[in-house]
């Protein structure tokens, strides 16, 4: 039998993509850790679990196996801190839409402009790469 | 004997599936965009495929955190448009096509590719919006889809080789069904955009126009994009263009292109579109 080698190395891999300015790479590690944060988010799906949701956000929360920190940043809509947290923005989304918020105006909560600021930076050719690309490079 | 006779790659924005369905397509925001599509509108009309293989995403719709497959194909008789948050999509209910599905399934794991099936589920923007960006608003879809469906959102996503070989065994696998149809396949989502962090709203047209350039070339050199490369230069969601992969692969070596649309932006995303057919 020929011994089989991973063509990439997991630990080179994943310390890459920890090397991306602004941004967190939605590991296997941000899987584990949001579990519940995202399972809650993807039960807003159901019209009866938005209406519960809204009735009373804290004691719908409680229901779930959710640190209270993440339940804190889901209070405050605190997106930034809810991706540390192994949140996704597919399943975070659930919440942007219960809100009522459009995808793009919630998106811009994450950064450090205003939503019309947003919108323009967007028509004007969106954020540019250079030096965005990476935090050890700065490139 | 079946025969793919075209690819396609196309965004799959849910913007784009509101703009069709409020009837906003014309306005000054929507217009170049849709502008883009019209060649490849009048196109789908002559080709009149009998299936599309339609290779996505599920944004959190149909698969929730807990079962994450790599490669997923829908073998179901058909598929409704899935709640995203506001109510199901007002698109016709897309039909399937359980025995290519089933044929490709098959063949797919004798070749090495250990294929997840689903037998039920709805289908999210990923696959109505390029259904609606091709077809328009009609009350019955021209065509029957195959689902497949990609893990692009949870990391280690399958690598650009993996998929542009996945894409060579679905051409022999669809080669190999002994009914006439003509399939097209399609590669979706894309191309540059970033919608989480501090660095979103990130767009890179030059990356994504070297992209489009590579996939109408007759190297396979687009295969070996690493990773790190879609998330450093096109965003943290830009990785959806592995997707794209699928279908350049199951093309065979040499293409030639047939309509090209690059525009900026639409809501936090790049639309590209490209159409090609195998030259080989």
């Amino acid at each position: 039998m020929t011994e089989a080698t991973p063509k990439q190395n997991i630990h080179e891999y994943l310390a890459e993509l920890d090397d991306i300015p602004g941004t967190r790479v939605y590991t296997a590690a941000r899987a584990r850790k949001g579990y519940w944060i995202n399972q809650f988010a993807m039960s807003l799906m159901k019209a009866e679990n938005r209406e519960r949701f809204k009735a009373d956000e804290r004691a719908y929360l409680d229901e779930w196996k959710i640190s209270e920190d993440a339940k804190q940043a889901l209070l405050a809509r605190d997106y930034n801190t809810l991706l540390d947290l192994g949140g996704n923005v597919y399943f975070l989304s659930k919440l942007f839409s219960s809100d009522g918020l459009p995808f793009a105006e919630a998106v811009s909560t994450m950064t450090d402009m205003t939503w019309p600021e947003y919108r323009q930076m967007m028509l004007d050719g969106g954020r540019s790469p250079i030096g965005n690309r990476s935090i050890k490079g700065g490139y | 004997m079946a025969k793919i006779t075209a690819g396609v790659g196309s965004s799959h924005v849910p913007l784009l599936g509101v703009a069709v369905d409020q009837g906003k397509w014309q306005d000054d925001y929507f217009g170049p965009i849709f502008k883009g599509y019209e060649w490849t509108r009048e196109w789908e009309k002559e080709e009149k495929p009998d299936v599309v293989i339609l290779v996505y995403n599920d944004h959190a719709s149909a698969f929730d955190a807990n079962i994450i497959p790599t490669f997923a194909i829908g073998c179901g008789e058909h598929y409704k448009s899935a709640d995203e948050g506001w109510g199901p999509r007002p698109v016709p209910d897309v039909e399937g096509h359980a025995d290519l599905a089933w044929h490709i399934a098959q063949s797919l794991i004798l070749d090495d590719f250990d294929m997840t099936i689903i037998n039920e589920m709805d289908v999210d923007h990923g696959l109505t919006v390029p259904l609606s960006m091709m077809f328009g608003q009609p009350e019955k879809w021209p065509v029957k889809v195959v689902p497949l469906a990609v893990n692009v959102v949870t990391y280690p996503v399958p690598s650009g080789n993996r998929c542009w070989a996945l894409g060579e065994a679905i051409a022999r696998a669809v080669e190999s069904f002994p009914e006439d149809l003509n399939v097209q396949i399609w590669g979706t989502g894309g191309m540059s955009h970033q919608l989480q962090g501090p660095r979103a709203g990130l767009l890179n047209r030059e990356w994504d126009n070297k992209f489009l350039d590579l996939l109408e070339s007759d190297n396979d050199d687009v295969r070996h994009i690493q990773h790190i490369e879609y998330l450093r230069e096109t965003g943290s969601e830009g990785i959806e263009m592995v997707m794209w992969l699928i279908m350049r692969g199951a093309l065979g070596k040499t293409v030639k292109r047939l309509n090209r649309h690059y525009h900026i932006p639409c809501s936090n995303t790049a639309i590209g579109h490209i159409v090609l057919e195998p030259a080989d």
